[in-house]
């Protein structure tokens, strides 16, 4: 077998790694608020999440069509730049994981993309300009906006739903969460499966085995949509914790109009042609629905922590995938390093996420904060 | 560089618009549909009484249908964007 066909076939194979990690990273956004107002049991929700995940991989290639071609100069790059980009944002992936934070997936893999390509190609090869407007603008506002529909649609619910019967409301809610939270599955699934969709087909383009500018092949609809619904249905209960249960003592007319607020906020931008961040949006209608209660009904502390992820994303998964580029650009052995490198990491992630285990189970058991320290004595 | 700032605002009020006119017809179906309820003395207690003559079960029920039909128009067209 061919060296390049190896590096070619890592790379794929690191791409649906990636894949996976988005799905179990992402989990929270659809499902996060369901379970915690008890709309849906947690492995029922991964599940229904999960499926519609893969079902939303085979509805359409348009955002594919933009990562394989929007991002980066295809013609200056080479799949171990794409393998480098993808070790950026795996590695990312994870440590916020680890950290239950809900950092964007997408962020991630365009950082990581972007070191690695300013490495291996130079400032050149990036489309910056596209990725200010289309990228960066996009993540700043669609949180912000986001939050100002959950907020607002949260306040006028209660005020409607103070004359109806409690258990009506509550019921009527919690079965519209199972349908926004599956609007949100779908819309998941047809943005972000499509993106690793475009990472292997712009691999595949660089390799040579596909002509510029061609769509995804059948197989990688597949089997991106199939690591998808898989990492979904694993379920990322660390940042389904921090979502449904950390930021706000969600009641379930929060939790639908949350809900809605993501759902509406993704479509109404994917057909206006704005490629966003389903995490960012789905934490900021948490945010806000969880603030309609009052200021004080919201964790803001841990509002800061995500911002901070949020602002680390792109440049840390960047740097990464810079390094990765550095030593993968010296040859398939500097390929086989960085493999063995991201394997050991990951492994180490996941062993140091065993010491404090959190899973369908346990979700109530919210981690206890250290005890402040008194300077004084 | 240019950036489309109107293209954003539209984002912003469509989905403001959108996104809160789902969540008030969901709220105004489920009171109507509190209309079917029997009065209870703990729901009154706590000023959620529904059956304060307002809406017969049946007027509560129609309208109900009415505010469902119309979210369901709303979550069908948002389906139909994702689809095509």
């Amino acid at each position: 077998m061919e060296i390049s066909l190896i590096v070619l076939v890592v790379v794929v194979v690191t791409a649906l790694a990636f894949d996976f990690t988005n799905g179990f990273h992402d989990t929270a956004n659809a499902v996060a608020t369901s379970i915690a107002t008890g709309a849906l049991q947690p492995r029922t929700a991964v599940l229904l999440a999960g499926v519609l995940n893969l079902v939303g991989a085979f509805l359409s290639v348009e955002v594919a069509k933009t990562i394989s071609g929007g991002l980066v100069d295809e013609t200056q790059i080479t799949p171990t730049v794409i393998f480098a980009g993808l070790v950026g944002a795996i590695l990312w992936n994870l440590l916020t994981w680890l950290l239950g934070l809900p950092s964007s997936s997408s962020h991630a893999l365009i950082g990581g993309l972007i070191g690695a390509t300013v490495v291996a190609s130079g400032v050149d090869a990036v489309k910056f300009a596209g990725i200010v407007g289309k990228v960066l603008l996009p993540a700043v506002l669609s949180p912000l906006v986001a939050g100002l529909v959950a907020l607002a649609a949260t306040y006028l619910a209660y005020r409607i739903t103070a004359r109806g019967a409690v258990g009506t409301v509550r019921r009527g809610f919690k079965a519209g969460q199972v349908v926004s939270s599956s609007m949100v599955a779908l819309a998941h699934g047809t943005n972000d499966a499509q993106k690793t969709m475009g990472v292997i087909t712009l691999a595949l383009i660089t390799a040579g085995a596909l002509p510029a500018n061609a769509g995804p092949p059948f197989w990688v609809i597949v089997s991106a949509g199939l690591a998808i619904g898989l990492g979904t249905y694993v379920g990322g209960w660390r940042i389904i914790q921090t979502l449904g249960m950390r930021v706000s003592a969600i009641e379930s007319g929060q939790g639908f109009a949350s809900g809605v607020s993501t759902a509406t906020v993704i479509l109404t931008s994917s057909h206006l042609g704005f490629p966003l961040s389903t995490t960012q949006v789905a934490t900021g209608s948490i945010f806000g629905a969880g603030a309609a209660r009052g200021p004080a009904s919201v964790h803001w502390g841990l509002a800061g922590q995500v911002a901070i992820a949020w602002l680390l994303t792109l440049p840390a998964a960047a740097v990464v995938g810079a390094v990765a580029a550095l030593v993968a650009d010296t040859g398939p052995v500097g390929t086989i390093v960085v493999a063995l490198v991201l394997i050991g990491v990951a492994g180490g992630i996941y062993a140091a996420s065993r010491r404090r285990p959190v899973t369908a189970d346990n979700l109530d058991e919210l981690p206890v904060p250290p005890p402040p320290v008194d300077l004084v004595a | 560089m240019t950036i489309n700032w109107g293209a954003l605002a539209l984002v912003a009020v469509v989905s403001l618009a959108v996104g809160v006119l789902v969540v008030v017809l969901v709220s105004l179906a489920l009171v109507g549909l509190s209309a079917r309820e029997p009065a209870a003395g703990g729901e009154a207690a706590e000023g959620t009484s529904t059956t304060d003559g307002r809406l017969s079960p049946a007027a509560g029920t129609a309208a109900a249908a009415v505010c469902l039909l119309g979210a369901a128009a709303i979550v069908l067209y948002g389906l139909y964007l994702i689809v095509f």
